[in-house]
């Protein structure tokens, strides 16, 4: 019988694999891609703790439903934003890009 | 229906559409502006044949709430000093845009500008709250700052300027006189008529100071000497029409204010600077007519004669006379449709041959002569021909203020005199004499240039052989005005 | 209403001619002339038909009101009095006259339309004012006919002196004009009218001792002296010369000119009760008639002679008028009117066939020009006064009119007035048409058109005088006066010195002119004084230009000098001084308070300068200070 607790280590291991991806690609759409796995992962931890504790099943279902919109649009608006700095910039480098800096 | 409102509204809605024509459709421009400034011209005329002619008071009124917190109304009207000038103002305005059609560059923008020029003037002749006259006073302003400034001649910048600044100065002056009489009265109010009524309640001290605070902004407009300097400047650099409308309807602006605001409100003040007007009058006179003389440039010699036809008015003006007060309004009429001839026959020349100095010309009248006869009639007007226009009203003014002044009428007359002299001087430089070879290509006037002569001449023409038909539109009023002012009725 | 349209239609005839001349002049062309021919003649007609009531007695009056001045109605009208009728008789009569023979005058001229426009235009104002049943409506009609008479004058606009006297003209008028103008408002505030059958000897005798009253009618006459050429304004006609011949016929001889003269008659009641005002009109009648003269005497220029002689006998008519002679001013007034009108247009006839008109270049016309000639020598012999034509009658009125008025230097002034009169004639008959041919130009009789009308003024000068001399019982004294009438006797003495003097003139014209031809030339470098005093009309153009006109000149100059350095320099100083004071206001704003203004962001600036390090602009680094917040608030929680 596997407890809570290796579910939580799968998704906590999923999420740093994220924020490693996140934080060390260079291609825009790698962080992009690393974004959308931590927001799975803990999208999972939702799913885990609606499975083993006691609360009602549909207020954990909402918020994973609510998180996949919310990736979903992420990915939509952060894909339209990668393709338009390409096509000014020529790159989805980041560390060729320091628009934020004015 | 909202026949004032209409007047007003119009050309903002001309404007609107002039806005969404592309800049390029120049021809559609022009015809939109000449419609609505036709239909402006037409509505008059329906408001003139609905005007009552026993009625003093004001007609046409619609009075509603603006700015209630400070006691500002739309309040708009006419009574028979109104509808004159209404009546000079649209006409001019459809004849100035039909004359505007040589305007080449930057269309779209002119035309704009004009139609806002003519929403203010209206807006002026019609509004009886102190607060929406003063607004619409400066509305004139600014496009006639731009259209002088743009479509100007060589010194446009500078003429445009002084105009400007001189005129806004004049014009602080009566927006202090104005905010003093709101403060005075109470309840506060902008409403002329009701500061009229109230007047009894002013001292002489005040309605002394008042008087002159108005009487600067009213005097630099018309102009009165020696506040007529910007003159000459405005009316050699403006463009052909702007000219005619300067000289036709803005300094007209000057003159109607004392008639509206000055006179009903401050009385006492009024009577008080009478003798002083007088004495301004005759040196305008003498004074524009002698430097009229001394011109070359023929478009300064008509300004100078401005100059001094204006003095008439207020001659006519500072006698409290009906006759002196009727002459005055007519002149005020009368030399609007004598100088716009002569400002457009000046443009007529000006437009072909591209100079002004009137020595350069010489014998035109048989290389020209449609032209030649026409300008020799419009001169005859201004220099006060009976049988046409001016030699009414100048003979009114005189008429009216001969017992009152005497020794001043007298020395008036010279001004006559000095008409007939600067005028036919330049009849001769540009007319007659040998005929100057460098004139040989110049082509006669055209049928479009007639055409915005043609109604102006006719006008002066009725009005010199039969004044009747427009002095009855003004006399209820005037009576009434002489009777509220306390003048006399001879 | 037809009587109405009738009375409307006699100045109204022309004034159609005129608009349909304008409008169509140069469609027209020849044709123009007879559009104009028949409306004179038709309101000639017209005029008949008025003036035949009138002889009867009856006087025609319809006004309507025009202005309305403190209740007093300024009205428009016509009245057809005698004198009215009169003045319609000479203007219509000589008026269609004269247009049938400019036909022939202008003939070749390429503005042809344009003088019967202009005629046409003239005749309407000169009808218009004959008629005037108020002051208003003859000032009106006044200052139209001096339109038409600038029009005229300057008719040859292209010459640079025909341009010149016209403008002269005008404005002389004017000054003039401006007396008249004055003298209306006087009277009219003074009398509460404007009307002439108000200006009565009733009227009159109810303002005798008014000031007012008196000043109005010297004021009024101040128009007749700009009108009728008379002196000190009379500079203004000889120059009018300028114009086509049949112009200075019709205008400035026979009709326009007279219309001063109409003036004052109508204005007779009030010189009556005015003694001084009178005087006034008298002494300027008879300085004008003798000054005149003496111009003429020394002319060389045939039209300047002539206008000479009509300033002269305007004098005459001004005197007559001055003196109290109603009847003799307005009878020599029509009498003038023919025989100068035939002068003029003999003088025309003689520069068209001849083309020159300095008579030093003329001579021995008379058998190449018989009618010419013989027309002419009728009309000299009236205007020198020989009886029994028609100079001789009004003429000697005028004299026994300042005889019995006990005006004896007036009398023997003008009696030496009417020799020199004599004189100046003959001697322009005899240079003209006698002695020996002086120029190679072949001269030729003028065409019938330009002829007829000769031969019926000369018929004209000859009778015209009949109706009021002693032959017919002065019935034309008694039709002008209608009612009062004046007693008119023939006296002997005046008579003879009349014709004495008439015969001495043409005694000394003949002796200096046809017997020794010589003689005038010495004399006149014996009083070179004199004779260039008379030569150059006592240089009466050159002082005004010296005087009033350079004066007038001068101080428009200054004031426009004025006007730019004082009045204009006033408004630019102030927008100098202003934009000085700007700049000074300006150096204080941008050194001391926008300098503080400026500190402030130059501090802050400093300041974030250096927090802005840390922003790279990379978004890993942003991320990581992500993570590190996130590290930090866990560790704060936890």
């Amino acid at each position: 019988m596997m407890s809570i607790n290796h579910f939580l280590i799968f998704t906590t291991l999923l999420f740093l694999i994220g924020l490693y991806g996140a934080l060390s690609r260079r291609n825009m759409i790698g962080i992009l891609m690393s974004i959308e796995i931590m927001l799975n992962a803990v999208n999972l931890n939702f799913i885990f703790f609606s499975r083993f504790l006691d609360v009602p099943a549909e207020t954990a279902q909402v918020f994973a439903i609510f998180v996949i919109v919310l990736a979903a649009a992420t990915a939509a608006v952060g894909l339209a934003i990668v393709l338009q700095i390409y096509r000014n910039q020529k790159t989805i480098y980041t560390d060729e890009i320091d628009l934020l800096k004015w | 229906m909202s026949f004032l409102s209409w007047l007003i509204l119009l050309p903002i809605i001309g404007i609107v559409g002039i806005l969404f024509v592309h800049r390029d459709r120049t021809q559609l421009v022009r015809v939109i502006a000449t419609i609505v400034t036709g239909i402006e011209l037409v509505l008059t005329i329906v408001l003139m044949t609905r005007f009552s002619l026993v009625e003093s008071g004001m007609q046409f009124v619609e009075h509603v709430f603006w700015i209630p917190q400070l006691g500002v109304y739309y309040h708009v009207g006419i009574d028979g000093i109104s509808l004159i000038m209404l009546l000079t103002t649209t006409l001019l305005s459809f004849l100035a845009c039909i004359a505007s059609f040589g305007i080449k560059e930057r269309v779209k923008e002119y035309f704009v500008l004009y139609l806002l020029l003519v929403m203010g003037m209206i807006g002026t002749f019609v509004s009886l709250d102190l607060f929406l006259f003063y607004i619409f006073w400066e509305v004139v302003l600014v496009p006639m700052y731009f259209l002088i400034g743009i479509w100007g001649g060589e010194r446009k910048e500078y003429a445009a300027i002084k105009f400007f600044l001189y005129t806004l100065f004049g014009s602080l002056f009566m927006l202090v006189g104005i905010l003093a009489l709101y403060l005075t009265n109470t309840p506060h109010t902008f409403d002329m008529l009701a500061l009229a009524q109230a007047n009894a309640n002013y001292s002489l001290h005040f309605q002394q100071i008042i008087f002159l605070a108005l009487f600067l902004g009213f005097a630099i407009k018309v102009p009165i000497w020696p506040f007529h300097t910007w003159l000459p400047d405005a009316h050699v650099e403006a463009p052909t029409p702007i000219s005619v409308i300067l000289a036709g309807v803005l300094l007209k602006m000057g003159t109607y204010g004392f008639f509206r605001i000055a006179y009903p409100i401050v009385p006492q003040g009024a009577h008080w600077f009478a003798p002083a007007l007088a004495v301004l009058a005759v040196i305008g006179i003498v004074y524009g007519g002698f430097v009229a003389f001394a011109q070359t440039d023929f478009k300064k010699m008509v300004a100078y004669s401005s100059v001094s036809h204006m003095g008439f008015v207020l001659l006519g003006l500072s006698v409290f006379t009906s006759t002196g007060f009727h002459g005055a309004l007519l002149q005020m009429f009368t030399h609007g449709l004598i100088t716009g001839c002569l400002f457009l026959l000046v443009g007529v020349l000006y437009d072909r041959a591209h100079t002004r100095d009137m020595d350069a010309f010489g014998g035109l009248w048989a290389k020209l002569p449609v032209y030649g006869s026409i300008l020799i009639f419009c001169s005859m007007a201004s220099l006060g021909l009976p049988s046409l226009a001016g030699f009414v009203s100048e003979f009114m003014v005189l008429l009216g203020s001969f017992p009152v002044y005497r020794w001043i009428t007298v020395i008036s007359c010279i001004g006559i005199l000095l008409a007939a002299a600067y005028l036919l001087y330049m009849i001769q430089r540009v007319l007659l004499g040998k005929q100057n070879p460098k004139w040989a290509q110049l082509k006669d006037i055209s049928a479009r240039e007639i055409f915005t002569l043609a109604p102006l001449m006719i006008l002066i023409l009725l009005v010199g052989i039969y004044p009747k038909i427009v002095l009855q539109l003004m006399t209820p009023t005037l009576e009434a005005l002489i009777r509220s002012v306390g003048g006399t009725l001879l | 209403m037809v009587d109405i349209l009738k009375i409307a239609l006699i100045p109204g005839l022309p004034l159609i001619s005129f608009v349909v001349l304008t409008f169509f002049g140069r469609k027209l062309k020849r044709k123009s002339a007879w559009v104009a021919i028949s409306a004179s003649i038709g309101s000639c007609a017209l005029s008949f038909c008025q003036i035949l009531p009138v002889t009867s007695g009856a006087t025609t009056h319809i006004t309507f009101p025009w202005l309305v001045i403190n209740q007093v109605p300024i009205e428009f009208g016509a009245l057809i009095d005698p004198l009215a009728a009169m003045m319609l008789f000479v203007v219509t009569f000589v008026g269609s006259l004269i247009v049938i023979y400019s036909t022939g005058y202008m003939h070749d001229d390429p503005r042809f339309p344009k003088f019967f426009a202009y005629l046409s235009l003239f005749l309407f104002s000169m009808l218009g004012l004959v008629i005037s049943p108020t002051l208003v409506q003859i000032y009106l009609f006044w200052e139209l006919v001096g339109l038409s008479s600038y029009f005229l004058i300057g008719f040859w606009f292209e010459k640079y002196s025909a341009a010149q006297a016209g403008r002269k003209a005008f404005i002389t008028n004017r000054i003039g004009d401006i007396g008249f103008f004055l003298g209306i408002m006087t009277f009219f505030y003074a009398t509460k009218t404007v009307r002439f059958v108000d200006i009565n000897p009733a009227l009159a005798h109810t303002y005798a001792g008014s000031f007012a009253v008196g000043v109005a009618s010297l004021l009024l006459f101040c128009g007749a002296i700009g009108k009728s050429a008379q002196f000190p304004l009379h500079v203004w006609l000889p120059d009018a010369m300028e114009g086509p011949t049949p112009v200075s016929a019709l205008i400035h001889a026979a009709t326009m000119v007279a219309a001063g003269i109409y003036l004052v008659a109508r204005l007779f009641p009030l010189f009556q009760v005015f003694p001084d005002a009178s005087q006034v009109v008298a002494i300027i009648g008879t300085i004008t008639a003798f000054g005149a003269a003496f111009f003429a005497l020394t002319q060389w220029d045939i039209k300047k002679v002539l206008a000479y002689s009509t300033i002269s006998q305007l004098g005459f008519m001004v005197t007559a008028l001055g003196v109290g002679g109603f009847s003799a001013g307005t009878f020599h007034l029509m009498t003038h009117a023919f025989f100068k009108a035939l002068l003029f247009l003999g003088a025309g006839s003689v520069i068209h066939g001849s083309s020159v008109q300095d008579m030093r270049e003329m001579g021995g016309l008379k058998k190449e020009m018989p009618v010419t000639f013989w027309t002419f020598v009728v009309a000299t012999f009236a205007i020198a006064g020989f009886p029994p034509l028609a100079g001789f009658w009004s003429k000697d009125e005028i004299l026994l009119a300042a005889f019995e008025h006990h005006h004896l230097v007036i009398f023997w002034t003008l009696a030496l007035t009417t020799m020199m009169t004599s004189f100046y004639m003959f001697r322009l008959l005899f240079l003209t048409f006698f002695g020996a041919k002086r120029n190679k130009h072949h001269a030729h009789e003028s065409p019938v058109s330009m002829t007829a009308p000769l031969i019926v003024l000369a018929f004209g000068s000859a009778v015209i005088g009949l109706p009021g001399s002693p032959l017919m019982h002065h019935w034309f004294q008694g039709f002008l006066s209608s009612g009062h009438h004046e007693e008119i006797h023939m006296n002997g003495f005046v008579v003879s010195i009349s014709v004495a003097s008439a015969a001495i003139g043409l005694a000394l014209a003949t002796w200096f002119y046809l017997i020794q031809p010589g003689l005038s030339k010495k004399l006149a470098e014996k009083n070179w004084l004199l004779y260039s005093a008379s030569q150059h009309k006592l240089w009466f153009d050159e002082f005004y230009d010296a005087t009033a006109i350079r004066a007038f000149k001068t101080s428009s100059k200054k004031l426009l000098d004025f006007d730019a350095a004082v009045v204009d320099g006033a408004v630019n100083q102030t927008g100098i001084q202003t934009v000085n004071m700007s700049r000074i206001k300006n150096w204080i704003d941008r050194y001391i308070v926008d300098g503080f203004v400026n500190f402030t962001g130059w501090f802050v600036s400093t300041v974030s300068g250096i927090g802005r390090l840390i922003q790279t602009g990379f978004i890993h680094n942003y991320l990581l200070f992500v993570l590190l917040g996130l590290l930090i608030i866990l560790y704060a929680a936890l």
